[in-house]
């Protein structure tokens, strides 16, 4: 009890209003003065919140033994608010004298245990400029380009101050993911010293300083702090702090004040025992060096204030930078915001396009309306070796201009500055310099939309030919081409593994085997079911259960099964892998599934999304073994509605893993009377009920062309190639797969209507549809398309007898019309619905071992039958929301990487082939050539009718129809032509497969005929065309 | 462009501070000479002035005095300076009158009020500098003043919040990082027997979470203890000195 050790005082006077404080003071002396003194002044302005650096602030609490120094400093800055006042902010900023320094010899510093620390004899390679031993300290320039080389295993021992890393982690995420990554990585010994909470080496920006001389000169106060803080380690040998700084003055500051310093390039090329290094330094030239050499050919960017300024003032315009695939004196930026007019600018020219390449977030600025270009449909390509070839780009930009038509005239603009880079690593090919000994290479990326990158490197004749990854440091101005460096060689050319890798790579697909850490969490073999793991679940091992899928599948997700009831009702059961079980969340398994997202199928290799213990053993659901599945039980009556649903978490056994054809067979058979067979009737006859109420309902039955190649067994080469055929049992699988997920969705958002991940396919703008109305037209039918229903009703109606292929080339064209279905976060969001299912709310839950937004379905319904408890994550919509993106972006990636996988098969194929006649069918009409789809195949491919060096053949295009004739021949969507087919593999980085018509004939005299010059492909005329192009 | 990082992967905080410390905290009693019971507090850039009065006779109406204890009249304000921006702060908006209720429970549980029947104590609570952890500031200078004035209490009465980032709980919340829109518990505690007074949370925290931010605000707590405690022994020394005994 606390309060009577106080004094009371009789103070009836002071508490009487009015008087004012110097009579109280008179009355009082002695003990009341006391009170009326404010323990600390408060003052005004800018000095309030400064406390003098000497008062030293004890922390009262004892630190593991030593008393926690802090001392109290504070900044004050102004900012500007959104709104656009100015604020004056004040923060803390508390200096300690327990940051440890890191160094593994020190003894003065407490070292927190386990934290990755700088060597005592620092191992790292040895160099000639510096034979003591010494820890690396790079700026943040060094850090932010060099970082290719601070992550190669020979770099160790390295000192990442707290300001490098504050500058970098603002001007560069993805660097300051790479060097947090490296930090973390035990083996590089990089350490992070938090300089700016050090007591001896925090710095205050002085008057007038700029925040970049501030943060070097804090970087040199730390080096200089380092230094003398080392030498008081006793070691027979002092270990030396080398600055590693590019910055000229700031490398001379550095020296006067007696520290080491050095450029990257300088210790990188000392190194000895590592000369191939050099080749990976970024070339970041000195500004000065700039100026001096060369020809300017760029007019300089504008600082990103003057572009904010101009940007909100209306003079430029934001917007993404995206090159032309076809000609590289070409782009298009896609202007940001909702304005309606000039959302589209063309930029033309070299000098216009102002060194942003693609993806680049830039400003624009138009230009006068008579200088407004249209969009040119040459092709062109960069083919310059040197630099003095300017004359020609003059020409070449002429040769855009010629054609211009006047009413194509487009906004036109030039780049002005860039806001954001976006570069990244790319894949491509060395093109060496014709100079025997040169050292200057310039580098093909394999994207087209990519310029062409100069490179620095002395191994260029092992590198021709092989794919190679090189990443652009910088684009002066004085320079053709951005300068780079080499990053990595990935293998020959043409080789099925590096192609393969090239595509992953370009697709951003994670690739790498599970690392140890992932591993790590998988169950430990032999596995069997423990009593523990029977708790919630229910044994339904008695059960009839058995799986469908395609020949040779060893990831079974699903096993389905069908009953008769005593009440005569059916019970329907359909039984997921129980890869949640497995999988628990946060965990370094958990977090590399969620990175990958889904399993990347490409022709020959399988990318997991979990490790193969899991994905096809412990969760594959094979016939005749114990597995754990999640369950989602109908009771059904005969005419397949739900009488009720159930969930829950069980044990299968699966009494058999068939195939497609084989339960086919099974149904189909008069003789077979076995349980699995009544089964699979009994589930064919309810599929066909409900796929029939779906599609009554609206549901659009769609098709795209898919093909399997069959591969050789021992050279892996396609050997053949065909095109999937659908029977009825996977429509049945497909069916009751709907069902559950339907099922699942509703369940989770009645439970969770905040955080449910749930999938939705928006309804396409009705101008999608244009291309499917007219061509339909021009065969005599119509397609409505106000809605689903309307459209799939049209769809089965448009047939015609005599062309039976037409409604699947329809359905493939409705495909085209369609948006991306994707995944969401029901508390983010307020459309659910998906067109194509004509499902008010949808969701994945039947495929957990391929795709990561099923695991987290799994783990909610889960939680909603408590089988399971939640966790934060879950439960927190905007990680569900960012992971919804990741998903997104994953599986748009996985598709593409798929197609180009297929692309490639298609490539090797024909190349084994050789020429080939096939029948088409016209599936677009284009102004100068046709897209085609050949059936067999199921291989889509242009057919172009004019090209370079011809004479121009007189081609008609109709944009109503549409319709293009050529010479005397028009063609029409869906016309049935016929093509012939081969591999063009003059430009080794991308071969392509080349079509040209043959039936029917285009007459007149302007057209060569295509087909004798293609069939014999060795033709002498057009292999020189082809080099030269 | 990145965001603030509010705790780096060295395990620092934007000011400096590790997950668990505390803000520098001053603190003096005894600031006012006309009023029974005063103290003055700064919790980093936060600083709360707090003034207590009574136990008295109930002023106003009559009908509110209870018949088996005092009553605890409180009432926060903000001043008009004490953000980046001047404002005028009108007495009962919506968040001071939630501050005054919270702050009225706090010490309703605290101050032994049954020996003060049908009596009124009054606690007027001002925040002169905002940054951060406003209403633990009022407490503990509250409890400083109580003492001051005199009045018993069944322990100090001590706040700190808590909030969770990055997995991580930490304690004591700036600006800063209450700004940055985490869940933030705030807890008043009476030390000695770990008792809850006043427990205040109005953001999504996962149950699994909860505990270790708890436990982090209660750390806080005592660690704030331990500096009131001895602010109370200083101010007593240097009040009992002058009084030469």
């Amino acid at each position: 009890m606390l309060g009577p050790a106080i004094p009371s005082r009789q103070s009836s006077h002071c508490t009487t209003g009015s008087r004012s404080v110097s009579d109280a003071c008179a009355v009082h002396a002695g003990s009341c003065s006391l009170r009326f003194r404010l323990p600390f002044r408060f003052r005004q302005g800018r000095v309030a919140c400064r406390e003098p650096l000497a008062w030293c602030w004890l922390f009262p609490r004892v630190v593991a033994g030593v008393r926690t120094g802090r001392m109290l400093t504070s900044r004050t800055f102004l900012k500007r608010t959104r709104a656009g006042a100015v604020m004056k902010v004040v923060r803390e900023h508390y200096l300690r004298e327990d940051i440890a320094c890191g160094a593994a010899a020190c003894e003065q510093c407490g070292q927190q245990p386990g934290e990755p620390r700088l060597e005592a004899q620092p191992s790292g390679a040895a160099s000639s400029l510096c034979p003591a031993p010494h820890y690396l300290l790079p700026d943040t320039n060094v850090l932010l380009h060099q970082i290719d080389i601070l992550e190669d295993p020979v770099i160790t021992n390295v000192i990442v101050l707290q300001t490098v890393l504050q500058e970098v982690r603002k001007r560069s995420a993805p660097v300051y993911k790479r060097i947090r990554d490296v930090i973390a990585n035990p083996e590089k010994h990089f350490y992070s010293f938090t300089n700016e909470h050090h007591r001896e080496t925090y710095i205050e920006q002085e008057q007038g300083e700029t925040s970049n001389d501030r943060n070097d000169k804090a970087i040199r106060v730390a080096a200089k702090w380092y230094d003398e803080h080392l030498k008081k380690i006793n070691n027979e040998e002092t270990i030396q702090v080398i600055l590693l700084t590019n910055d000229r003055k700031n490398k001379e500051k550095a020296v006067e004040e007696g520290l080491t310093a050095y450029t990257c390039e300088e210790y990188i090329k000392s190194l000895i025992a590592n000369p191939d290094l050099v080749d990976r330094l970024a070339c970041v030239s000195d500004e000065g060096k700039e100026i001096e050499s060369g020809r300017i050919i760029f007019s300089e960017h504008l600082p990103l204030s003057k572009l904010q300024q101009g940007i909100k003032s209306g003079i430029y315009f934001q917007g993404t930078f995206r090159a032309n695939r076809d000609n590289y004196l070409e782009a298009t930026v896609w202007v940001h915001g909702d304005a309606e007019e000039n959302k589209e600018i063309i930029i033309q020219g070299l000098t216009n396009l102002n060194r942003a390449v693609h993806e680049d977030l830039v400003a624009v600025e138009l230009l006068a309306k008579d200088q407004w270009v249209a969009p040119s449909s040459v092709v062109l390509q960069d083919e310059g070796q040197n630099e003095d070839d300017d004359e020609n780009e003059e020409e070449k930009e002429n040769t855009l201009k010629s054609s211009i038509n006047k009413n194509m005239l487009r906004p036109s603009g030039r780049v002005v500055g860039i806001i954001k880079r976006n570069w990244r690593p790319f894949c491509g090919m060395l093109s060496k310099s014709q100079i025997k000994e040169a050292r200057r290479h310039l580098f093909t990326p394999a994207d087209r939309r990519i310029p062409r990158i100069r490179i620095e490197t002395r191994q260029a004749s092992t590198l021709e030919g092989q794919r190679i990854i090189v990443a652009i440091d910088g684009w002066p101005r004085n320079s053709r081409y951005p300068n780079g460096h080499f990053v990595k060689n990935l293998g020959t050319a043409g080789d099925k593994e590096t192609e393969t890798e090239v595509l992953l790579l370009e697709h951003d697909v994670p690739h790498q085997p599970f690392s140890q850490a992932v591993l790590s969490f998988l169950p430990k073999m032999p596995w069997s079911i423990t009593e523990e793991d029977m708790k919630f679940r229910e044994d339904l091992r008695y059960l009839c259960v058995c799986s469908v899928d395609p020949p040779g599948c060893t990831d079974i997700d699903d096993a389905l099964h069908c009953r008769e009831l005593e009440n005569g009702n059916l019970e329907v059961g359909v039984h997921i892998a129980d890869v949640s079980h497995f999988i628990r969340p946060g965990n370094a398994l958990d977090q590399e599934s969620a990175k990958r997202g889904t399993t990347v199928y490409l022709c020959e290799k399988r990318i997991d999304m979990v490790p193969e213990l899991l994905s096809s053993n412990l969760c594959s659901l094979r016939s005749n073994v114990d597995r754990f599945a999640f369950s989602c039980i109908w009771e059904m009556n005969h005419n397949a509605e739900i009488l009720k649903t159930r969930f829950t978490k069980s044990v299968i056994n699966s009494k058999a893993s068939l195939t497609y054809a084989e339960a086919q067979m099974r149904i189909d058979s008069t003789s077979m009377k076995d349980d699995i067979t009544t089964s699979l009737r009994g589930l064919n006859k309810l599929a066909k009920i409900l796929k029939k109420r779906r599609i009554d309902n609206g549901a659009l039955t769609l098709s795209s062309p898919e093909v399997r190649f069959h591969i050789d067994s021992e050279t892996h080469d396609p050997i053949d190639l065909q095109t999937k055929e659908l029977k009825e049992t996977n429509s049945m699988v497909e069916e009751f797969m709907l069902l559950a997920n339907i099922s699942v969705a509703k369940k989770i958002h009645e439970e969770f209507s905040e955080y449910a991940l749930l999938r939705k396919h928006p309804a396409p703008p009705p101008s999608n549809y244009d291309i499917l109305v007219k061509a339909a037209k021009s065969k005599n039918l119509e397609i409505k398309t106000d809605s689903a229903k309307a459209l799939a009703d049209t769809l089965d109606k448009a047939e015609s007898p005599e062309f039976p292929y037409l409604n699947t080339l329809l359905r493939i064209l409705a495909t085209r019309c369609m948006m991306q279905a994707v995944y969401f976060c029901s508390g983010m969001d307020n459309d659910f619905h998906h067109y194509g299912l004509a499902s008010p709310i949808y969701t994945h839950f039947t495929s957990p071992i391929r795709r990561y937004a099923d695991i987290i379905v799994h783990r909610l319904l889960a939680v909603a039958i408590s089988a399971d408890s939640t966790y934060p994550e879950l439960t927190d919509k905007h990680k569900l929301a960012d992971l919804c993106k990741n998903l997104n972006y994953r599986h748009k990636m996985a598709q593409y990487a798929q197609r180009a996988s297929v692309a490639f098969h298609t490539q090797l194929f024909f190349k084994n082939k050789g020429v080939v006649n096939e029948e088409a069918y016209i599936l677009f009409v284009r102004k100068n050539a046709i897209v085609v789809l050949i059936p067999k195949y199921g291989l889509e491919g242009t057919v172009f009718f004019e090209e370079k060096d011809k004479p121009k053949p007189n081609l008609n295009y109709n944009d109503e129809v549409p319709s293009l004739t050529v010479g005397n021949t028009t063609f029409y969507t869906f016309d049935k032509v016929k093509v012939n087919i081969m591999l063009d593999a003059s430009n080794i980085q991308h071969q392509k497969i080349r079509m040209a018509l043959v039936e029917p004939k285009i007459l007149g005299s302007d057209v060569p005929n295509q087909t004798t010059e293609l069939s014999t492909n060795s033709e002498p005329g057009k292999k020189k065309k082809k080099l030269k192009k | 462009m990145a965001g603030l990082e509010l705790l780096s992967d060295e395990g620092y905080r934007v000011d400096g501070r590790r997950a668990g410390e505390l803000r520098k905290v001053r603190a003096r009693m005894g600031v006012f000479a006309q009023a029974d019971g005063s103290a003055y507090i700064e919790q980093g850039n936060t600083k709360a002035l707090a003034v207590v009065y009574g136990p008295h006779e109930m002023r106003g109406s009559r009908s509110k005095a209870l018949h088996d204890r005092a009553l605890v009249n409180c009432q926060y304000s903000m001043a008009t300076f004490s953000t980046g921006e001047r404002k005028r702060r009108p007495h009962g908006d919506r968040k001071s009158s939630e501050m005054t209720l919270h702050l009225k429970q706090t010490f309703e549980a605290a101050i032994l009020t049954q020996l003060y029947p049908r009596s009124q104590i009054d606690i007027y609570v001002q925040i002169l500098q905002a940054d951060g952890g406003n209403y633990c500031a009022c407490v503990n200078a509250a409890t400083l003043a109580t003492i001051d004035a005199g009045i018993p209490m069944r322990d100090y009465v001590c706040a700190s919040s808590a909030g969770f980032i990055e997995d991580t709980p930490l304690a004591d919340l700036n600006y800063v990082e209450e700004a940055a829109g985490g869940p933030q518990v705030a807890l008043a505690l009476l030390p000695k027997s770990d008792q809850i007074a006043l427990l205040e949370m109005n953001s999504r925290l996962h149950e699994d979470h909860l505990e270790q931010v708890i436990e982090a605000a209660s750390k806080a707590c005592k660690d704030v203890y331990a500096v009131l405690d001895q602010v109370v022994r200083d101010h007593v020394h240097e009040v009992t000195t002058l009084l030469g005994e």
